[in-house]
């Protein structure tokens, strides 16, 4: 039984090396490039964490069994007659119990975080319509872009709404998405962290071209930014 | 083909035998059957369309043949009725209402005598399943071949060969038909065969509702289908078919929303069936403590089923409420509330997904504790822990809307519930593993994919931890990991223990052996292919390519290329399946009663089945899973022999 327990030791070993390596040579996550996505970062090497563990075990288990257990087809014995195991049983349902909720706490800790405005919000009101975009600026005189320009370094309030069908909006380094909805205003926080230019993607299905529904993001550092400002104001 | 040798003294054991008082020609055009379905459908639908014509002419609407209108009543709601009517699905509940007399109770629609049996109204609950799985296999053919043409118009970024409405309609089609017409209804066919059969009960409870609940499904498919012919093509909003976009939609809309309610009531009737068979036909002795796995998940199944349903049928009727009567329910310029459409949506789309699990879960229980020589780890656990899921699985829908715009205080509990769902599914997935331990295992293919299914399954729970932690789904919501994790659980997940139960049962119902070669390069393949198609999905969703779009980042060529080429392969996995299952039952090796050595009542009645079953309702004397355990049996059976040898005795 020990060189059993030392055989599925060296199994679980290989998977989850295997496993993390997985994890960790892929880049599954693009750059980040705000605030909220570094939290989020947290919170998805939390999971991955748990998650590598959880499937070491379970896979180990399955291998090691299916390769020490095996009978051939014609073997007509049966096993032992274990029916269960109630301190297993009790484990199996409070560790992961206990597990997910300490996601579930770092989770709520993380959104209550990334939702906070910070002092001084620059406020862009974002309206979805069949198949583009439009950006305004109400503190500064209320112009509209079809380009979404955003200062690094400060927390943008979205206030998104839409004039047809739900659409969404998304930048991949920025991690935050957000439905835009007729009839209803929604908001979400980012603080872009440096300059930089991105693609604004839609993702809810807006119909045929929702494919296309593209516009470009760019961030400046405050001093262009101001620049900026000032020349869409004369326009 | 498992038909049965009619006994010559039918007619005696049957003196009332209902004869045909016309010929053939009048029985072939009057008589129930395809052709007078077909024949009614048409005719009702040219009443329906007169119908409204006629009302709109004499209101003064115009225009008078409005088709929208036409298509919607005379096509989705009268023709369907003239083809139920026709096929005979109602002739003895209208014989008994119009006070005719009702023809004996012959059971002359029970079992199934040659291959035509399966093409009429039958009301043996073994042809039913087995008209279900048919039927069920050929959507999912359709929708996977839907799938790969719309894989090879993503090979590469840009707009290849097809539109974008076919792109979007192959897409949503493609959903919507391996949801309602594959898997939900595959389900229900192996439900339908195995549990009678493990509870001891010579059929379900109401077997013309069994019937009627069958031949629903057809009528939504072919809605689907027939979608692609509507002007402006099919619906092309994602199976979701979120409001408002789906208001604004063309006519292919509608054939989605009407057929949702087909489908919807066919597994309404379908699980209200199960519930009253299971409550009230086990077999003395069978206890709720001493039901298999299998009828412990299609019970549970059957209440999401029951309590959800309505919420979809709802929701697809207010969209079409909205789009032909001009109600405003979605519309927020009429006052209405967009996001109310996704509530009541995915009030029923989220328990849908257990629908599409929990009979799965019994399967697998059922194929790993035969085939691994073990009692089943921690039973009764395994039990509550199905009730556990359904209970949760009605307080998790909103995880769905994170980033919706729904109100904010939601997210938090909705997350925790989310999460807490995994423990129960932990606790199956820990104790199947824990059954494998020391036992000895047969590693034949109904257990190379319940053993898939495990770490599938598992891949799909896991990354669902990633979808339910709140700040991470604001990041993935809508991308290609939402694909990635979706397929993990209905694929790995659902799909594999469809394969399962149908190579485990496949002795049973066809009275053959499948070859167990060509089911092992079956599973080999698809667990290679499916693992290839899917897991690089997860990658490219983080990395930033949303779901349902037909032109993406050039960065992401190579891998969607990748993805394309092994779907391929999936597809073609696919042919070996359906190779072996059809060439096996023509000349497979002739089955034994229990090639498995499985202890459930099913196992002890020959392969196929006789008619009724069993010769007299079996005595359960003990649990389902008493591998192992000197002297433990299930069942006493007493056949007609054992009846003739006590006779003798006496």
């Amino acid at each position: 039984m020990r060189k059993g327990i030392v055989q599925l030791v060296a199994i679980g070993i290989v998977i989850g090396v295997c496993v993390s390596l997985v994890a960790v040579l892929f880049k599954w996550l693009p750059t980040s490039d705000s605030v909220q996505f570094d939290r989020i970062t947290d919170v998805y090497w939390m999971a991955t964490i748990i998650s590598i563990a959880i499937f070491t075990i379970v896979t180990s288990v399955i291998v090691f069994s299916v390769w020490k257990f095996r009978v051939p087809l014609d073997d007509d014995a049966d096993g032992p007659p274990i029916h269960g195991n109630t301190g297993l049983e009790i484990a199996w349902t409070a560790v992961p119990a206990i597990l997910v909720l300490a996601i579930g706490i770092v989770s709520a800790v993380v959104l209550a975080k990334n939702g906070e405005a910070g002092s001084n919000p620059l406020q862009v009101n974002v309206t979805g319509q069949q198949f583009e975009w439009k950006f305004s600026y109400p503190s500064y005189g209320n112009f509209t872009t079809a380009e979404l320009v955003l200062p690094a370094g400060q927390t943008t309030k979205f206030s998104l709404t839409s004039v047809d069908v739900i659409h969404a909006i998304w930048v991949p380094q920025f991690a935050q998405q957000q439905d835009a909805v007729p009839g209803i205003t929604t908001t979400i926080y980012v603080t872009p962290k440096r300059p930089g230019q991105f693609a604004v993607i839609c993702t809810e299905l807006c119909g045929l071209g929702h494919a296309t529904m593209r516009a470009k993001a760019l961030v400046l550092t405050p001093a262009q930014f101001a620049r900026w400002v000032k020349v869409q104001r004369k326009k | 083909m498992t038909t049965i040798e009619r006994e010559p003294e039918t007619t005696e054991l049957y003196p009332d035998h209902f004869e045909p008082p016309h010929g053939p020609a009048w029985r072939v055009v009057f008589g129930p059957g395809l052709f007078r379905g077909l024949w009614l459908a048409a005719a009702f639908f040219g009443a329906g369309a007169l119908l409204v014509a006629g009302l709109r002419f004499w209101w003064g609407w115009d225009p008078v043949w409005n088709w929208e209108i036409i298509v919607t009543i005379a096509g989705m709601v009268m023709a369907p009725i003239g083809f139920l009517g026709g096929i005979g699905a109602f002739d003895y509940w209208i014989y008994y209402f119009v006070g005719r007399p009702t023809r004996p109770e012959d059971h002359s629609g029970h079992g199934a005598y040659s291959w035509k049996d399966y093409f009429r109204v039958n009301t043996d609950h073994k042809v039913i399943g087995i008209q279900y799985l048919v039927t069920t296999f050929a959507f999912f053919v359709i929708g996977g071949l839907m799938a790969m043409f719309f894989r090879a118009e993503l090979a590469r970024p840009g707009l290849q060969f097809m539109g974008s409405q076919t792109f979007n309609g192959l897409v949503s089609a493609h959903a919507t038909l391996m949801i309602f017409l594959f898997i939900i209804p595959a389900f229900a066919g192996i439900a339908n065969f195995v549990v009678p059969l493990m509870l001891g009960a010579p059929d379900m409870a109401f077997p013309r509702l069994n019937a009627l609940s069958y031949w629903l499904l057809p009528i939504a498919g072919v809605m689907f289908l027939t979608s692609f012919l509507a002007p402006g093509g099919s619906f092309a909003t994602g199976w979701t078919a979120y409001a408002p976009l789906a208001e604004g939609q063309p006519m292919g809309q509608t054939f989605f929303n009407m057929g949702v309610q087909w489908a919807g009531a066919s597994s309404v009737m379908t699980a209200l069936n199960f519930l009253v068979t299971i409550i009230t036909m086990r077999a003395p002795g069978l206890t709720f403590w001493r039901m298999p796995l299998l009828v412990w998940a299609n019970f549970t199944t059957s209440l999401l089923v029951v309590i959800a349903t309505p919420f979809i049928a709802g929701s697809q009727f207010f969209v079409l409420f909205d789009r032909v009567m001009h109600t405003d329910f979605f519309i927020p310029s009429g006052g209405g509330y967009a996001l109310g459409y996704q509530h009541i949506f995915w009030f029923y789309s989220h328990p849908a997904v257990y629908i599409m699990m929990l009979p799965g879960f019994g399967i697998v229980s059922e194929v790993i504790s035969s085939h691994a020589r073990k009692p089943i780890f921690g039973y009764r656990l395994m039990a509550l822990s199905l009730v556990g899921i359904v209970v949760l699985g009605f307080s998790v829908w909103a995880h769905h809307m994170f980033v919706a715009g729904m109100a904010d205080w939601l997210r938090i509990p909705m997350m925790i519930t989310t999460l807490l769902i995994a423990v129960p599914t932990g606790i199956k997935v820990f104790s199947w593993v824990a059954t494998l331990w020391r036992g000895r295992i047969h590693l034949t293919t109904p257990m190379l994919f319940a053993l898939g299914f495990v770490t599938m399954f598992m891949i799909g729970g896991l990354s669902g931890i990633y979808l339910a932690a709140v700040p991470i789904d604001i990041h993935a919501s809508d991308t290609y990991f939402v694909v990635a994790h979706i397929h993990y659980v209905l694929f790995g997940g659902s799909v594999f223990t469809i394969f399962a139960g149908i190579y485990f049962w496949y002795p049973k119902m066809t009275g053959r052996m499948y070859d167990e070669r060509l089911g092992k390069l079956h599973f080999w393949l698809t667990f290679v292919s499916f693992n290839a198609t899917f897991f690089p999905m997860h990658y490219i969703g983080l990395r930033g390519m949303p779901r349902r779009v037909f032109d993406y980042d050039k960065a992401f060529g190579d891998v969607n290329f990748f993805i394309t080429i092994a779907s391929f392969v999936l597809g073609a996995s696919v042919v070996v399946f359906i190779y072996n299952m059809s060439e096996s039952w023509v000349r497979g090796k002739v089955a034994p009663a229990n090639p498995w050595r499985a202890n459930t009542l099913e196992w002890q009645v020959s392969s196929p089945p006789p008619v009724f079953n069993f010769d007299e309702i079996p005595q359960v004397v003990g649990g389902p899973y008493e591998y192992g355990v000197p002297g433990a049996r299930h069942a006493v059976l007493r056949t007609a022999e054992t009846r003739e040898r006590e006779e003798v005795h006496a």
